[in-house]
């Protein structure tokens, strides 16, 4: 089956990010935290992106600021994912009093807007990066939870699962070499929003001063520090803003495509 | 200027034509809109007051926790609210003296321990009661009650006694204090009928607006008191406190008319807004100053030689021009400048010196561990950067800082006045017996430096007594010495207050006492068009 | 008992009872909590005596399990208590500002929801094709930007570039219908940015579903125009997830606009609620807390209920 042109682009620009991210201490031609200009120039041959309210490099900042945004996000949503997908299996499989009480803690969980209890705990904890991906993990897991006990409910009942259990295979056997390869798909596709929500969540703490903090960056500070001169046609927090938006786009077109190719495989008219 | 455009000039002024009209019929008579302005601006000086309209101000600083009680008013929306409904006995003005309000006259005995305050007469509540001595004595005992939580407890708790006689309030204290007219300036300390006692939260007071609604973090409005008893301020029919915590909703706010003025500008964007059209950005020189703070009782920083290596380590200029964005002036680590009475400008100024730093740093004999600095992006506006500017600065003079950024909330709980070298603000005291008071005697609780100097607490005694200006003056300059060699302040900077204003608001002046010329600058300035 | 009664009854009584055990998970959660709310209260001015006075006049002596049911009670019966901090009663804070934040929610949602279905309808219409493909992009970008960043761009778009409307988005009593909705403009603005994308996306997606049954292509055969098909024949059995998205959508406008309203200075429940977190205020936050819960659940029941009565098999039960 042929990529189409969307996908590609998105999944060359998700490599491109992820590269810059990887390799940001030697790609960016100027410290994090260096002062080496004036007060938000405009983009010139030495600071391709102009410099940020304290005449830092905006370009190098963005460079280690996806470092830091990116790591972040992708480290809670591994975590939301490892724990909401294997408990939401178990829920599936086990059925029973584990699913009904799997299933009211997250509705319980859902009922709390997770902005809030963000706040709230953020609010005393100190802050660091520990505890954003723990915060944000935990959240995010309930989601996960629920996606991958439907997936995976669909899946407990198919021949070759019930196959597996008259041959008498232990639960692990069932989640992890029956279910787990043929929720792969939706799940990756899942994977790529829960990573756009995490970018964007950790964006949001940032900007209301519960996020990364001071002198490391991230792109939602980022827009933050730089917001002041944005009336004023400075271009600094657009920069920041642009980048988030540009990698949420790049990923849900890859998501979207591994989403498309799902679905067709069910057996879609034009498959 | 022709006759044509003088009388542009007046009905513009008089508010018969708008100002943008009369923008562009200047700028059609080939006057530059900044020449116009300012000759707008000058002519509605020179026209004086115009009565009537609605003074908005949008200020940033109030929660929806705030309340109308002025005994527990903190940041700068309830300030700036209770500053507009409530008269005080006294206020401190623009030039830095003390100006009568309530009381008319004051008066004192020969070693300033008895006080008489002589109530001015027909001076109305809102409410329509009649302000009396019996007030007055009941709003000050109810400040002294620990259960209004009041910031004024400080102030009330050194009167011994409170009298009142017909129109005469007499306070005795328990020692001499030359200053306290200036200390009853504080603006917790608004009259309140029956002291506030039934209902503190009422917003009934005698000041130059009443309150017609209040919504705790959101917007109060006010109408003129009819009955205000001076005439010369209250020339707007009514005033909006607007609570915009947005630096950037805020600006454009102003921008867009939405409100005429707002606190608080970012240094940051000033030259930017200064370049829109009708925008006036205003300056004050006051008191606040930002601070590194080290115990001079504990360990390294009981040494002196490793608080002047400190001291000396830092560069004060590069703070004022990055972390101020040079609105603002250079400290010399004691916490008073200028703005203060008795002021000796002759101390000379202590600069930033490398040699010196390194100098006392080996005679300290640290051994060389990381010296650790507590910051929080809420100790001052740009502490977290203003920490780092000091770690590379030191770091050149073989001193190893290490900041720590801690989190806002509970700064001032779990690491103000309880670690040993963090960052922090003050924002001044009207004199400075108050602010030495509050801060370096050596039983003070909010002793943040650890400063307890015998000869300190003597001086300290003795100016409050005296009423000798000169002989007070030494005393304080000695004690300025004192506090900037021994102790344990770093004062890198002073801040100003830095707000902005649209052209079309006439009558506004630099008052350093606080915020919006004091709080007052919805009831002393005019809208001319 | 007609079956469909009795499910919407079962609903109801779950969603009670959830609401019940989420009271207690948020009082034991602000409960636990580190940090003081007397010295909180207080801030940098405060006395030790001055702590010890305020403690005891809050009753945070009292043992927890007393306090919860104290508090429930009174919920029960209308009550919520003072605010710690100001002393004001904050039933009647949150009546007023529930109030705006519903206004706002409102506003947003009577924009957005049809503007997002009838887009879903048009790009499934045109599937793979370029009105699709625009709509798609579209929203995709919206979708993409923090709530934050669209603020601020609407701000220097529409109160600077082109001045029409006001940065700060203050409504009051006594203000007229038409005034509000002036002075709401931009955070529907940016809300309805926010929230079209997903309804549109999974509007598309249900109606592209549904298109693959058999008999909407007897309809198609039967020669109806395709807008038809899908409005009169895909679009009523597509109606449960694309309730459930909306549902969704609408308590996101309710609980989720904290930065909207920080932004603005909107004087609703979310900023409510953050000034009380950062000052400790249990009570409003307990009190705002169950509110936002109580939102959900009732919107998540209504949504169940009307895909049980959309549900045509159970709708005529055999």
């Amino acid at each position: 089956m042929k990529m189409p042109l969307s996908a590609l682009i998105g999944l060359i620009l998700t490599g491109a990010f992820l590269f810059c991210a990887i390799f940001a201490q030697w790609i960016a031609p100027y410290p994090l935290d260096a002062v080496i200009g004036g007060v938000w120039e405009p983009p010139s041959e030495r600071h391709w992106l102009g410099t940020d309210t304290i005449g830092r490099d905006i370009l190098s900042r963005m460079i280690h600021g996806g470092q830091i945004t990116i790591f972040v996000a992708l480290a809670s949503s591994l975590l939301s994912f490892g724990l909401g997908s294997f408990l939401g299996f178990l829920a599936a499989v086990r059925g029973g009093w584990v699913d009904q009480g799997l299933s009211r803690l997250v509705d319980l969980m859902m009922a709390i807007p997770s902005l809030i209890v963000a706040l709230v705990v953020l609010s005393v904890l100190p802050i660091n990066l520990t505890v954003l991906i723990l915060i944000m993990g935990l959240l995010d897991a309930t989601r996960v939870f629920r996606l991958s006990r439907a997936v995976a409910m669909d899946i407990a009942v198919m021949d070759y699962v019930e196959a597996a259990k008259l041959r008498g295979e232990g639960q692990s056997w069932i989640i992890f070499r029956e279910i787990l390869p043929n929720a792969l798909s939706p799940l990756v596709a899942e994977f790529g929003l829960r990573f756009i929500f995490a970018v964007l969540f950790i964006s949001t703490l940032s900007f209301l001063g519960l996020g990364i903090q001071p002198p490391l960056a991230d792109w939602g500070g980022m827009v933050k520090e730089n917001k002041d001169g944005l009336i004023y046609g400075k271009s600094a927090a657009l920069m920041p803003a642009l980048a988030i938006a540009l990698l949420a786009i790049s990923v849900n077109l890859v998501a979207d495509w591994i989403l498309s190719r799902t679905t067709s495989l069910k057996g879609g008219r034009g498959g | 200027m022709n006759a044509e455009f003088d009388y542009m000039l007046k009905r513009t002024v008089r508010g018969v034509m708008s100002r943008r009209e009369f923008m562009g019929r200047a700028s059609a008579m080939g006057i530059s809109a900044a020449m116009a302005s300012t000759l707008l601006a000058s002519a509605a000086r020179a026209e004086g007051p115009v009565k009537g309209g609605v003074l908005k101000a949008g200020v940033s600083g109030g929660e929806s926790t705030n309340s109308l009680d002025p005994a527990v008013a903190a940041s700068p929306a309830p300030f700036a609210v209770s500053m507009l409904w409530g008269e005080m006995l006294v206020i401190v003005n623009e030039k830095g003296e003390v100006d009568p309000r309530i009381a008319e006259e004051i008066s004192s005995n020969a070693d300033a321990t008895e006080w008489k305050f002589k109530i001015r007469s027909g001076v109305e509540f809102h409410d329509g009661k009649t302000v009396t001595a019996e007030d007055v004595v009941a709003t000050l005992k109810r400040h002294t009650d620990e259960k209004a939580q009041s910031g004024a407890l400080g102030i009330v708790q050194g009167i011994s006694e409170m009298m009142a006689e017909g129109d005469m309030v007499t306070l005795k204290l328990a020692s001499a204090n030359a200053d306290l007219p200036f200390l009853l300036a504080d603006y917790h300390l608004q009259i309140q009928p029956g002291g506030g006692y039934d209902n503190p939260n009422a917003g009934i007071g005698a000041g130059p607006y009443k309150v017609v609604s209040f919504e705790p973090g959101v917007r109060a409005v006010f109408e003129r008191h009819a009955n205000y008893f001076d005439s010369s301020i209250g020339h707007a029919d009514g005033a909006e406190i607007l609570v915009i915590n947005d630096n950037t909703a805020r600006t454009a706010a102003l921008q867009s008319g939405q409100v005429h003025m707002i606190n608080r500008v970012d240094p940051k964007i000033v030259e930017l807004l200064k370049g829109m059209p009708g925008m006036s950005i205003e300056r004050a020189a006051g008191r606040g100053h930002y601070v590194f703070i080290m115990h001079a009782d504990t360990a390294p920083f009981d040494n002196n030689d490793l608080r002047m290596a400190l001291k000396y380590a830092i560069n004060r200029q590069e703070m004022v021009d990055k972390i101020l964005g040079g609105f603002g002036s250079v400290g010399n680590d004691f916490p008073i400048n200028a703005a203060y009475p008795y002021f000796d400008a002759s101390i000379p100024q202590r600069e930033f010196d490398l040699a010196k730093a390194a100098e006392h740093y080996k005679k300290s004999g640290h051994d060389g561990s990381p010296i650790i600095l507590r910051t929080a992006p809420g100790a001052f506006p740009g502490a977290v950067e203003a920490a780092q500017l000091f770690q590379q600065s030191a770091a050149a003079a073989g001193i190893p800082l290490e900041v720590k950024v801690e989190p806002d909330d509970g700064y001032w709980s779990n690491v103000w006045n309880v670690e040993p070298f963090c960052a922090s603000y003050w924002g001044g005291r009207p004199v400075q017996d108050q602010m030495y008071s509050t801060a370096y005697a050596s039983t003070a609780d909010w002793n943040d430096t650890r400063f307890k100097n015998a000869r300190f607490d003597e001086l300290l005694v003795a100016a409050r007594g005296e009423l000798d200006g000169e002989k007070r003056k030494a005393m304080y300059s000695e004690m300025a010495y004192l506090v900037r060699d021994e102790g344990g302040l770093i004062c890198p900077m002073f801040n100003e207050f830095v707000e902005a204003r649209r052209e079309e608001v006439g009558g506004w002046f630099v008052d350093p006492t606080h915020e919006l010329m004091n709080g007052r600058a919805l009831a002393k300035c005019w809208l001319t068009a | 008992m007609h079956p469909i009664l009795k499910m919407v009854a079962q609903r109801v009584a779950l969603g009670l009872l959830l609401l019940l055990a989420v009271s207690l998970l948020i009082f034991l959660g602000t409960e636990a909590l580190p940090g003081d709310v007397a010295q909180a209260i207080l801030g940098q001015s405060a006395t030790p005596e001055a702590l010890a006075n305020m403690r005891e006049a809050l009753g945070l002596n009292q043992p927890a399990y007393i306090r919860y049911f104290q508090w429930l009670g009174g919920i029960l019966t209308g009550d919520f208590g003072v605010a710690l901090t100001n002393g004001q009663d904050i039933g009647q804070a949150i009546g007023q500002r529930l109030g705006n934040t519903l206004f706002l929610a409102a506003c947003a949602a009577a924009i957005s929801v049809p503007l997002a279905i009838l887009l879903g309808l048009v790009a499934a219409r045109y599937n793979g094709r370029w009105p699709d493909k625009v709509i798609s992009g579209i929203t995709l970008s919206t979708i993409s930007l923090p709530e934050f960043v669209a603020a601020y761009f609407v701000i220097f778009l529409l109160t600077q570039v082109i001045p029409i409307f006001q940065p700060v988005a203050m409504v009051f009593p006594g203000m007229s219908f038409l005034d509000r909705l002036q002075a709401v403009a931009l955070p529907v603005i940016v809300l309805v940015l926010v929230v079209l994308a997903h309804m549109m996306r999974m509007t598309r997606a249900a109606i592209l579903n549904v298109m693959q049954s058999a008999y909407i292509e007897t309809a198609e055969l039967k020669g109806l125009s395709p807008m038809r098909v899908i409005w009169q024949h895909a679009f009523p059995n597509a109606i449960a997830p694309i309730i459930s998205v909306v549902v969704l959508n609408l308590a996101y406008l309710v609980v989720g606009v904290v930065v909207v309203e920080v932004v603005f200075g909107y004087n609703a429940l979310g900023q409510y609620l953050v000034d009380h977190v950062a000052k400790r205020d249990l009570p409003v936050v307990q009190a705002v807390g169950l509110i936002f819960a109580a939102v959900y659940i009732g919107l998540n029941i209504l949504a169940d209920v009307i895909s049980i009565i959309a549900n045509p098999r159970l709708r005529h039960p055999k």
